[in-house]
């Protein structure tokens, strides 16, 4: 049977969704193993059987997150080797991306991105040029090396749970020989918000929240959505750089994307456009946003935004 | 110190972009220097100004890969104030995907670092074409470099390269002895624009044309045939077309999460 081979960096507490998306694809493609590093909560090593998983592997080294991606990559290609996987699944984060650069390298194995959908014969789904056109890829390789975005498929847990076996791989004595370290760490207070890349709302401000976030956090509550912003709000450091949705912010596709106070300028059309449904609120009728909207408010956003705020908590109730 | 900056032509993402051919690669007709490259390069440009320019031997060269068009971003980097400029052009190289860039662009840099070991390279985040973010991080596993990925500030003192770098979660401060790689994003300066006086400099700086001989690359290790992927259909999508547009009066809050019911979306 096919292998593949998924790999969680750091898998924390609990199992993210797009975790099990990827184990959901791996099964899809044959068995599947687990490639992770840090530590292993009890309950999430329970998740990955019952999602699953066959092995787990661990690395032999605790220091790898000292390091920017380059030992990650040295640990999973042995656990590639160890596990004779033909497909590797990563998340497409920038680490995750890049983890599978330097694999692709030293497997000397073909590395498709951004991918959204995987068919049973390994031929992957991806966009390209800022969701303009879709594509299939496939790696010419022994070994393909894909990166999939979130909110790809939908989760499904085989019937019977699985016990994996552990396996210890040996991370290569060099691998951390010519990597940059990471040398100092300062954590971002969680919003407790859904993550902008899996949420499957969006409200995002630009320029026109003119500094006050405010009205479209309480929306994004209502909603149960995550924030979002276009570079001329982060520019103008009203809210984080992480929340950038565009061609060097993130790229998102939710169910909602709700754009106010933004004018749609194709840099950030490229990071949303794929969404489901584009709702616009703006007060220039010029606006470029409006040609994508499904639905879009010529207003002020001061007065809109609120309004739909009330109106949908007294739905809720 | 000897810095080369990969520089690459790309489409403008301003007009509608395509692609062409059996192996569906993108059309270059309407092509720009990438503006996240010109970030690397004004970081480049910095730190060479930092230690007294060219006329204290520090160096600053424009790499670039592709068709002759290619050479457009090179001469806008000259413009801009890079020292020389190098244009990697091979027809054998049409239809690299990563792997085989990475590939050739290694061999290029080791060129490049014949003649005096080259102590940096630095790129953009991501190309503004394919976006993959792939090319940096192979470049620094073909040339055993480490790499300094997406930093968002850079400081080189004496040996060492400090440079930060944001996450979702955290950001970190990174930290490598050179030579070492680095790309940068958008928010690590403000790129300058050419002005007179440097687009007339430019005209007098050498641009060195390489082919896959010159380096050292096999033929068969690049392009369509190297590539380590096959990109097999391509469909443009529909482009979205606007659906409702109403003007608030007074009440657009309301429709819009009537809308939002509609669309089984609360
Ligand atoms: C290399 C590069 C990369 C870039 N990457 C990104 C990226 O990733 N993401 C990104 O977003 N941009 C990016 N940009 C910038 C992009 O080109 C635009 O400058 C930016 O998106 C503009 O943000 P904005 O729409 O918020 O601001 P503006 O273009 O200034 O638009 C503000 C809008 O708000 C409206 N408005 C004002 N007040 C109100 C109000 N009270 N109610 C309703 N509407 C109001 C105005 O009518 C206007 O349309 C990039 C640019 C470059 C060169």
């Amino acid at each position: 049977m096919a292998k593949a081979l998924v790999f969680i960096d750091n898998p924390g507490s609990a199992l993210k969704k797009s975790s099990l998306e990827l184990l959901t694809i791996a099964r899809s493609l044959g068995e599947a193993a687990v490639a992770f590093n840090g530590e292993l909560h009890d309950d999430v090593a329970a998740a990955l059987g019952s999602h699953g998983a066959s092995v787990l592997y661990r690395p032999s080294a605790t220091d790898l997150d000292d390091y920017l991606v380059a030992p990650k990559a040295a640990y999973l290609a042995a656990a590639v080797a160890a596990s004779g996987a033909e497909t590797v699944l990563l998340e497409n984060t920038a680490d995750g991306k890049e983890i599978a650069a330097r694999l692709g390298v030293k497997l000397n194995a073909g590395v498709i991105t951004d991918v959204v959908g995987v068919d049973a014969d390994g031929t992957a789904h991806k966009s390209v040029l800022a969701g303009s056109y879709t594509t299939t890829a496939k790696a010419r390789t022994a070994v393909a090396v894909l990166t999939v975005k979130p909110n790809s498929v939908d989760v499904e847990a085989p019937a019977a749970a699985s016990t994996p076996e552990a396996v210890t791989i040996d991370v290569p004595a060099d691998a951390t020989a010519n990597a940059a370290r990471i040398t100092g760490r300062a954590e971002k207070p969680a919003s407790g918000r859904p993550e902008l890349t899996e949420a499957r709302i969006v409200v995002a401000g630009g320029r026109g929240v003119d500094g006050d976030f405010g009205p479209l956090e309480e929306l994004a509550d209502a909603l149960g959505g995550a924030l979002g912003a276009s570079r001329a709000a982060t520019d103008a450091g009203w809210i984080g750089h992480d929340y950038q949705v565009g061609q060097t912010g993130k790229t998102v596709s939710p169910q909602l994307y709700i754009s106010a106070g933004i004018s749609g300028a194709i840099q950030q059309k490229a990071g949303m456009q794929t969404s489901k449904v584009i709702v616009a609120i703006n007060k220039d009728a010029e606006s470029p946003i409006f040609e994508i909207a499904d639905f879009g408010i010529i207003g002020d956003l001061f007065k809109v935004v609120p309004q739909a705020t009330e109106e949908i908590k007294k739905r809720k109730g | 110190m000897k810095i080369v900056v990969l520089v690459k032509h790309v489409p403008d993402a301003q007009f509608d972009r395509h692609l062409t051919g059996p192996g569906n690669t993108t059309d270059r007709d309407e092509s720009i220097l990438s503006e996240l490259d010109e970030y690397a390069l004004e970081a480049a440009l910095q730190l060479s100004e930092a230690r007294g320019g060219a006329k204290a031997g520090n160096e600053v060269i424009a790499l670039s890969m592709g068709p002759a068009g290619a050479v457009n971003a090179i001469k806008k980097s000259l413009q801009i104030g890079a020292s020389s400029g190098a244009h990697l052009s091979d027809d054998a190289l049409a239809g690299s995907d990563a792997a085989a860039t990475s590939l050739a662009l290694a061999a290029a840099i080791r060129y490049l670092a014949a003649d005096a070991p080259v102590d940096l390279v630095l790129t953009g985040m991501a190309s503004t074409d394919g976006e993959t973010s792939l090319v940096p991080a192979q470049l620094a596993e073909r040339l055993g470099l480490p790499q300094v990925t997406f930093a968002s500030s850079l400081e080189v003192n004496g040996e060492r390269v400090v440079a930060r770098r944001d996450g979702d979660a955290h950001a970190d401060t990174v930290e490598a002895t050179l030579p070492a790689l680095v790309s940068v994003t958008d928010q690590i300066n403000e790129p300058r624009y050419p002005n007179f006086k440097g687009i007339l400099a430019a005209k007098k700086k050498k641009i060195t044309a390489l082919t896959l001989a010159d380096i050292g690359v096999d033929a068969a290790q690049v392009g369509a045939a190297g590539s380590l992927t096959a990109v097999e259909t391509a469909e443009a999508r529909p482009p979205r077309t606007a659906g409702t547009i109403i003007t608030d009066e007074g009440d657009a809050g309301i429709k819009l999460v009537e809308f939002l019911a509609a669309q089984k979306l609360l």
